[in-house]
């Protein structure tokens, strides 16, 4: 039984969780177990706020069946609120700086994390969590850059939850890290609701989608302080509006911070690389 | 679907404050901006209990009203969408005040006697 969030895995790296069918696999150094931090698992219970109120129809043949009333009124994403307050204050504890890069399918998370990587690595010391439904060929193309990536297959699920990172982190020397990346599963929906400690949520979207997401989807781009516009390279061929698209992320999200870069051709990557550096710093 | 998620969350908090006993109604809160579908839900709520507490529960869903704040002009305006202009002077700069919430209300559980 897991002591930090009651969970009934152990902390093993290839553990299945939930009995979701997620899975995880890791890739590169370090095999360090790091929760151990007192923590209370705080709630308010107010069960004894309950009134009877028997209900008469459906007293039928049998004994007389009393029925109560609990008040509740409890968020129902707090658990996983309070997981991600705990993988935040750890991230924080260690000097973290931590991304969740969310998307549809196909925008160029993985492509924009393996160019940044191979252009920053030598500079911070990265790991990063690759979350998918199925297959870890995106872990396996971001351990082929050296640094130490984990696969979280999150089975039939459509998002990473805060649960998934405390124990996808486990494998890392977070003592020895200075940028964690979360990709996030490829959904522009799901992952808007659950808060998974990082710092930012960058959301990316490549200018062959349409400049319009940010109002079609508004969940994600309202909860995501960076938006990337990626495959700029492209744009010569498209009717993409760059200056609507950043007109509509700006209605959703107010002072979003915004980037145009290609991650296939390295055009814009230096000022992405700018404000990595400056943020990283001032954690 | 992130909705099946959340109803296994829903179904996790009433289990806990039901403390063993049978559930027969549940009253959540669905914000109209909070980003999820009651209808979804209602739909996945029914196979989410089943072999729970809350088998054969009646799940009652209020949706509470979008409710923003101009910052420009102060004006209270009703938001059907997070991106919705202010009502008064058609600007973007609104804060959300209500329909977010994503709540477990109450339940309702059986005592035998």
């Amino acid at each position: 039984m897991c002591t930090t969030c009651g969970c009934s895995g152990g902390t093993s790296d290839r553990d299945n969780h939930e009995g979701n069918g997620m899975g995880s696999h890791s890739y590169g150094n370090g095999h360090h177990h790091h929760h151990k931090h007192d923590h209370h698992h705080g709630h308010d219970h107010h069960n004894g706020d309950r009134h009877d109120h028997p209900k008469d129809h459906d007293s039928q043949e049998k004994r007389e069946m009393k029925r109560s009333l609990i008040r509740i009124e409890e968020d129902i994403l707090a658990k996983n609120n309070r997981l991600a307050s705990f993988n935040r204050a750890l991230f924080r504890e260690k000097g973290i700086f931590t991304l969740n890069l969310v998307s549809s399918p196909g925008s160029g998370k993985t492509t924009l994390l393996e160019r940044t990587l191979n252009d920053l690595k030598e500079r911070f010391r990265f790991a990063v969590i690759e979350g998918d439904q199925q297959t870890d060929n995106d872990a396996r193309r971001i351990a082929a850059t050296g640094v130490p990536a984990r696969q979280i297959n999150t089975g039939a699920g459509c998002h990473l939850d805060a649960h998934m990172i405390m124990h996808g982190t486990e494998g890392f020397d977070l003592d020895n890290l200075d940028i964690l990346m979360i990709e996030n599963v490829g959904n522009l929906v799901c992952p808007a609701s659950f808060d998974l400690g990082e710092d930012h949520k960058v959301a990316l979207l490549s200018v062959t989608e349409g400049e319009d997401k940010p109002l079609k989807y508004p969940h994600m781009f309202r909860n995501s302080t960076v938006m990337i516009l990626n495959k700029i390279d492209l744009l010569p061929h498209l009717d993409f509006d760059v200056e609507k698209c950043r007109e509509y992320a700006e209605r959703v999200s107010r002072g979003i911070t915004i980037f145009e870069l290609s991650a296939r051709t390295g055009e814009g990557m230096e000022e992405w690389y700018q404000w990595l550096d400056s943020n990283r710093r001032a954690r | 679907m992130h909705e099946m998620a959340l109803t296994q969350g829903i179904i996790e908090i009433c289990e806990k404050y039901a403390e063993g006993k049978k559930v027969s109604l549940v009253e959540v809160e669905i914000g109209e901006l909070s980003g999820v579908v009651a209808d979804a839900v209602r739909f996945c709520f029914e196979a989410c209990c089943l072999g729970t507490l809350l088998e054969n529960a009646m799940l009652e869903i209020v949706e509470t009203a979008g409710i923003g704040c101009c910052l420009d002009c102060k004006t209270e305006t009703r938001m059907k969408t997070i991106f919705d202009p202010c009502s008064a002077c058609g600007g973007y700069s609104i804060s959300i005040t209500a329909g977010e919430d994503m709540r477990v209300l109450s339940v309702e559980v059986e005592d035998e006697d």
